[in-house]
């Protein structure tokens, strides 16, 4: 079995409690721009969605990357950086094609998600549900049934 | 430097100047942040009697300590200026994220003083910082102006500003920040107006530090629970918004009808519920910063005459623009509020003061030929709404507010207010304390300077009954203590529903390190309130001004659980001054400042 880190827009607040535990945990202090995940505001339409590393099986990062800094984690399957290898050639967050792999311009650092060894601090706090870590075959699972609700509905109102 | 950030920028929009201070400890830890420590600054700084709208007086933005760190709901910031509504000592308080991001840009508030002969705007990114031309944004909408300021600046800046409505000194109009939210009342906007700063933007880079992490993390966690646990912030508020008060509140017998005229019964509150918005118009839920509760909403009209989007309509703007002017459609209730979103205008005042032009029309005191106001009529309610923000034909009358308004025709008595401020949504003939508490807000009418709806209605954090006085003054100073306190962490008040002083004070300790008992945080809330006090006093009002409209000291309710009730002010007024340790004067005794070390 492997978990996977899941992120469901349509439950986000936009609170950015994440990034704050996220920046709190890996750096002591509350800085959103020193957090591992990212929360894109459209602000007037409230519309939020928490951008994170996704854990890529084939990860454009890790490809990218010049001297092999990045290497999956065997545990948590998480891409994690190498600090004392890493160039800071950012090459990798250019590579990304999510945005969610940051350079932190006053630290000299790259940073990404690294699922917190297996137990990720944002999904602990998010107050909505909009994050969650879990099994794979799980993650989509309400999607589906939902869906298959709704078709039930339809075809059974058209009996 | 933890919690607080050290650092004051004060800005002098007459010389063009901008100086960074050092915070002032003393200050910060007797009054704390936001609303505690801005009333500071601006006390030793004005003149309490000058003119509102006059070059002299400042206007004042101030975060807490916690404002931007894991506290819960932790993300607020407070402006302080003189009111320009009533000429009381205003602390506005807004929520979203401007507060953080001015704390991530290094600093803990900004003092904004003299008057820019133009338009101009700030600029803010970490420590630079610009005074820029803003005459392209002057007389734009909140939103084309935030717009606007993003692309010039950041898109990612947080944008604070006014909208046509502080331009043009409405006296009640707000000042927005990220679109949507408001420092909403006692027209603080109409004071940025008259200073032509039309806008701030902030971006900063940096970040928050706490004294002690291991303990800070420990007490936001336990208030975070808490508040994800409780029934008001984890499930009512959560779901409904604060909306969810309108049926609540109408099988209280509380929900204000036509301008406090009727029983507070309202038929047909099911169709301006809280209930039937998320059945009907709910996008999604929207969280203000570091916020479990999330009771945001996104709000959309699909279509017909009443088209439109946005956040809210809260439960307070939902009443005033609803029964309160015997309005049943949600749909022109959300059109309104949204109007007074992007015009910039307290809805609470607007509505107010709608419902007495009315009733001054419908008892032929305002004439016809004036306008032709009626009780339900949403067509008018949308256009005034404009004319009010652009100070159009009546709207020039209206945007002076209810009292003003009743003065001019020589009946100031239709005036639902309290030291001029209109009153919120909930009757006080139906709640004797919320009635102590109108009369004795420091910023006039006012519901969330110790939200007394909390025991008298919701029963938390124990049920008291609404209709007796007895031990109504000494719970409400608890509440007006603590609100202090809360406000002036950064804290959101409705956190108060679930954690109590030891989490607000627990957070705000770990948080700086200013190692004092709860007994002295609550104590610092109660000297905040004295300090608020002595501000009003010092500005010319008096005891005679700690009271309430007389409709509802002589008018018995006329139905209802609470009819027949009256509020017994005379009853509670004596005792509360007494337990303030005020003299009969209302006004602070030399033993009661010197115990709060107040020189």
């Amino acid at each position: 079995m492997s978990k996977v880190l899941f992120v469901e827009p349509e439950k986000c607040t936009g609170c950015r409690t994440c990034e704050l535990i996220c920046s709190f945990t890996h750096v002591g202090e509350f800085n959103p721009l020193r957090s591992r995940v990212s929360v894109v505001s459209f602000e007037k339409t409230g519309f939020s969605f928490p951008a994170v590393c996704q854990q890529c099986s084939v990860a454009a990062c890790m490809q990218v990357c010049p001297v092999g800094a990045i290497t999956k984690d065997q545990l948590t399957g998480a891409m994690k950086v190498n600090d004392k290898t890493c160039l800071r050639c950012k090459m990798c967050t250019i590579a990304c094609p999510f945005g969610a792999t940051f350079y932190d311009g006053e630290h000299d650092a790259i940073i990404k998600c690294d699922l917190c060894d297996g137990d990720p601090e944002c999904v602990k706090f998010c107050p909505s549900g909009a994050i969650s870590y879990r099994e794979a075959y799980t993650a989509n699972r309400s999607k589906r049934k939902a869906t298959a609700a709704k078709f039930q509905e339809v075809f059974e109102e058209g009996r | 430097m933890n919690g607080w950030m050290g650092k004051i920028l004060r800005v002098n929009l007459s010389k063009g100047t901008i100086d960074t201070e050092a915070l002032n400890m003393a200050y910060a830890q007797q009054y704390i942040g936001a609303r505690g420590l801005g009333t500071k600054y601006f006390m030793e700084e004005v003149d309490p009697k000058i003119d509102p709208l006059s070059p002299e007086n400042k206007i004042v933005f101030m975060t807490g300590p916690v404002t931007g760190t894991f506290a819960a709901s932790g993300g607020r910031y407070n402006v302080v200026t003189k009111g320009p509504l009533n000429g009381t000592i205003a602390a506005s308080n807004s929520g979203g994220t401007f507060g953080p991001e001015l704390k991530y840009a290094g600093w803990d508030g900004i003092i904004l003083e003299g008057k820019s002969e133009t338009p101009v705007y700030l600029w803010i990114y970490n420590d630079q910082v610009e005074i820029r031309p803003a005459e392209e944004l002057w007389g734009k909408d909140v939103f084309a102006t935030t717009d606007m300021v993003k692309e010039a600046t950041d898109e990612d800046a947080k944008v604070a500003c006014i909208g046509p409505a502080g331009e043009n000194l409405v006296k009640f109009a707000c000042i927005m920040n990220e679109y949507h939210r408001a420092a909403g009342r006692s027209g603080v906007g109409a004071v940025m107006g008259v200073k032509n700063l039309k806008a701030i933007a902030v971006r900063g880079t940096g970040g928050v530090t706490v004294a002690d992490a291991k303990g800070f993390l420990n007490v936001a966690i336990t208030a975070r629970k808490k508040l994800i646990e409780h029934p008001v912030t984890g499930q009512g508020l959560a779901a409904y918004g604060t909306n969810v008060l309108v049926n609540i509140l109408n099988e209280h017998g509380g929900l204000p009808v036509k301008n406090f005229s009727e029983a507070a019964v309202y038929p047909r509150a099911e169709q301006i519920s809280g209930e039937y918005q998320t059945e009907k118009y709910l996008v999604r839920n929207k969280g203000c910063f570091g916020c479990t509760i999330g009771c945001g909403r996104v709000t959309k009209i699909p279509q017909g005459r009443f088209k439109s989007s946005g956040e809210g309509p809260e439960y307070e703007s939902t009443w005033t623009f609803g029964s309160n002017l015997d309005i049943d459609d949600f749909e022109a209730i959300c059109k309104a509020n949204f109007l007074c979103n992007e015009l910039g205008m307290d809805p609470i005042t607007m509505g107010g003061t709608l419902a007495c032009a009315t009733e001054l029309v419908e008892k032929g005191i305002i004439p016809r030929t004036t306008a032709d106001l009626h009780w339900q009529d949403k067509t008018t309610l949308v256009e005034m709404v404009e004319k009010t923000a652009y100070r159009e034909g009546f709207g020039d009358q209206l945007a002076e507010g209810s009292y003003r308004l009743g003065e001019k025709y020589g009946h100031p008595e239709y005036s639902m207010s309290a030291k001029k401020q209109e009153l919120p949504a909930y009757d006080p003939r139906g709640q004797q304390g919320i009635g102590l508490e109108y009369a004795t807000s420091n910023r006039g009418g006012c519901h969330v300077r110790g939200y007394m709806t909390s025991p008298e209605v919701l029963g938390l954090p124990e049920k008291v009954d609404p209709d007796t006085t007895e031990g109504k003054p000494a719970l409400l100073k608890v509440f007006q203590d603590l609100t202090a306190l809360c406000d002036s962490a950064g804290i959101c008040l409705f956190t108060t529903f679930a954690i109590g002083l030891p989490e607000l004070a627990g957070q705000v300790r770990t948080a700086t390190g200013l190692d004092i008992s709860d007994e002295e945080y609550l104590l610092a809330g109660e000297r905040i309130w004295n300090l608020e006090r002595l501000f009003n006093l010092q500005a010319g009002l008096s005891a005679k001004d700690d009271t309430l409209p007389p409709r509802l000291l002589n008018e018995p309710m006329k139905a209802g659980p609470h009819e027949g009730n009256v509020v017994h002010l005379d009853v509670m007024l004596p005792e509360y001054y007494r337990l303030r340790g005020w003299d009969e004067n209302g006004v602070p005794t030399q033993d009661k400042l010197q115990q709060l070390g107040i020189d």
